[in-house]
């Protein structure tokens, strides 16, 4: 099936006109599915950390959202175990109008503002609220052990 | 058949056991003939009845309508803003007044309304605009046909149809459906919806409307039945009403139901009890029948024990009392009559059966009250079986006997009202499950005993062979008055004594 134009637009876009600190590159055999890295954002735990995420364009994209999660292991409340993400736009928030590029920005942006009062993992947001220091601390230890050998 | 019966409504409470069945069983049914003089109390209300009116998919539309035109000319808004309003705030009227008297910019920007809605408002159009491309799809051939609303955030119009009928027919959404640009709260109202969308869409999104309609609206009910695609109103009754009054309705499809809880005709038992019971009974009823015949309690902590082998010295696990499984009386009474207890005497063993018995006893009274309403459900269940295989070998007596179709109906009528009582039968005793024992309870039973004894009568007489049926039309029809008048006169004076608070209850109402 034909690529609709709007995937090989943004496709092009993210080649030509790159975002800072994120890459998404398509399958050669899937143009639906992209590798994709996003940089912690600095003065955050996850700072000098690279971290592989996963992106999948559904057939019904871009009235749905594209399917994100992350690969490299990760100590954050909105993310869990699996490497599935809570962030609004990739569910109800979605418009149409957004595109891969914003809703990377938006995970990068996450990483920089962990909000543990809507968690997705509960052990990590109830640590988060009761001892942020130590949180902290496990996170920049995570990113050190895990998305440090990345890209 | 309701009218037969509206004779005796002039019965009241006091004379009503002087009336024995020979003297209504005895009258000619050709006497009724004269029933147009009490015919204009039939219309008054009875103190079991609520009022309420069925509303069909266009009346519920006109009542639609009508609200959206009568806020319109308070608010001085188009018709569409003011139903995007009312969808957001539920259709609440008051509501909406009140907080759009206070704030009505901060109201019509968390509907999704734009500000400048009204004073400037310009028509939705399609139309193509040069040098364009889609956000969504990135098409920009020219001539594309675009749509925006007021926030400007333009899109071709495939891209918005496709994105408003996914949400209308995928989601099964109609009361909030935004403007697809990215974090734009504006809502695409009616007007635009039609614009847009195949004709196909727009009548499910009228259908949602009218869905959303109903279940916002504390007066609104849909008829739980399946198909059935009628609403009822009941402007009469509110939540904090049902501890005093089962609203029962009847939809325009026959079927009667519960306008508070949804569940069918539960007269005259009131919601609350009709919960706790079902509840009870999917807890309780089987695993009390078990307990019933296969335990006893410890006579000391009270705990259920099963004695599953072994001798009678039971020893409880919980309290470690020392018993015998015999007399219930204390091991330590046996001495050393060990294995064979001939003590019945003794007072520990006394004083354990006596508790035992009060254990038992609240028991078999839950058994007592569920075998009975269990039976009249099963018992409605056969009638309605016999009353099928009945109305088939009455299709056959009719082309035999010459009798016409119209004649052979009171034995749908006599079936139904079978049906209905069975159905009052069944809540009379979880209704008075629930009653303490007092006077009021004991003519409450005896109104329910005169019921149940007149329904089993006409049941015994559908059971006869069909072709002694047929001769005992006349007193199939008396019965089937008399029957129901009885039912009346249950549900009477129920409702009137939960209107005056005259029942007392073994549980708090909550």
């Amino acid at each position: 099936m034909a690529l609709p134009k709007r995937i090989i637009k943004e496709t092009e876009r993210l080649v030509s006109d790159p975002v800072p600190g994120i890459t998404a590159v398509p399958h050669d055999d899937n143009l639906r599915y992209f590798d994709v890295t996003v940089d912690g954002p600095s003065q955050s735990p996850y700072e000098g950390g690279v971290f592989k995420l996963e992106l999948f364009l559904p057939e019904e994209y871009p009235m749905v959202a594209p399917k994100v999660r992350f690969l490299t292991k990760i100590y954050h409340p909105n993310i869990d175990k699996l490497g599935r993400i809570c962030l609004d736009v990739l569910k109800t928030n979605w418009s149409p109008a957004l595109q891969i590029r914003t809703i990377l920005l938006s995970v990068q942006a996450l990483l920089g503002a962990p909000n543990p009062d809507d968690p997705l993992a509960n052990d990590v947001a109830q640590r988060w609220k009761e001892d942020e220091r130590a949180a902290i601390s496990t996170a920049r230890e995570w990113t050190k052990n895990y998305a440090h050998d990345a890209a | 058949m309701s009218d037969a019966s509206d004779d005796f409504d002039d019965y009241d409470q006091g004379s009503e056991f002087d009336f024995d069945e020979e003297s209504f069983g005895g009258s000619d049914y050709g006497d009724n003939e004269g029933f147009e003089e009490v015919k204009p109390e039939s219309t008054k209300l009875k103190a079991y009845e609520v009022e309420h009116e069925v509303l069909s998919t266009a009346g519920i539309q006109q009542r639609q309508d009508s609200q959206i035109g009568q806020v319109a000319a308070i608010l001085g808004l188009s018709r569409e803003s003011v139903m995007v309003l009312l969808l957001y705030f539920k259709w609440n009227n008051d509501r909406l007044l009140e907080q759009y008297t206070e704030d009505p910019e901060v109201v019509l920007k968390k509907a999704g309304i734009s500000a400048d809605d009204d004073s400037n408002k310009k028509e939705y159009k399609i139309m193509s605009v040069v040098g364009f491309m889609c956000d969504i799809c990135c098409e920009d051939r020219q001539g594309l046909e675009t749509f925006a609303l007021e926030c400007d955030h333009r899109f071709c119009l495939d891209c918005y149809k496709q994105y408003v009928t996914q949400k209308i027919v995928d989601e099964g959404e109609s009361r909030n459906i935004q403007c697809p640009g990215d974090s734009c709260s504006l809502v695409v109202n009616n007007e635009g919806i039609k614009l847009i969308v195949e004709d196909r869409v727009y009548k499910r999104y009228l259908t949602l409307l009218n869905r959303t309609f109903v279940q916002d609206h504390e007066h609104l009910r849909w008829c739980p039945a399946p198909n059935c695609e009628y609403a009822i109103r009941c402007d009469d009754v509110s939540a904090k009403d049902l501890k005093t009054v089962v609203p029962t309705v009847q939809c325009a499809c026959g079927h009667r139901f519960c306008f508070g809880c949804g569940l069918s005709d539960h007269q005259p038992c009131i919601c609350i009890l009709v919960k706790k019971w079902i509840k009870k009974c999917e807890d309780d009823s089987e695993t009390a029948n078990w307990i019933s015949a296969n335990t006893k309690e410890c006579p000391k902590c009270m705990a259920t024990i099963e004695k599953n082998g072994g001798c009678n010295h039971m020893t409880c696990r919980k309290c470690k009392y020392e018993f015998c499984w015999i007399c219930i009386g204390s091991w330590a009474e046996h001495g050393t009559s060990w294995y064979n207890c001939s003590r019945y005497d003794e007072k520990s063993g006394v004083e354990a059966r006596d508790n035992q018995a009060k254990s038992r006893a609240s028991l078999e009274r839950y058994l007592h009250y569920y075998n009975r309403y269990a039976n009249h459900e099963q018992s409605a269940k056969l009638d309605k079986d016999l009353y099928l295989r009945t109305e088939k070998k009455m299709t056959q007596l009719q082309s035999t006997s010459g009798m016409s179709w119209i004649e052979v109906q009171y034995l749908a009528q006599a079936s139904a009202v079978l049906q209905q009582c069975r159905q009052t039968l069944k809540w009379t005793y979880a209704f008075a499950f629930y009653l303490e024992q007092n006077n009021q309870t004991h003519l409450f039973e005896d109104n329910q005993k005169d019921l149940e004894m007149a329904v089993e009568q006409l049941s015994e007489l559908f059971e006869k062979p069909i072709q002694e049926l047929a001769g005992l039309k006349v007193t199939v029809m008396d019965k089937t008055a008399y029957v129901n008048n009885r039912r009346q006169i249950l549900l009477e004076d129920t409702a009137k004594g939960l209107h005056e608070g005259r029942w007392r209850y073994q549980v708090e109402l909550k």
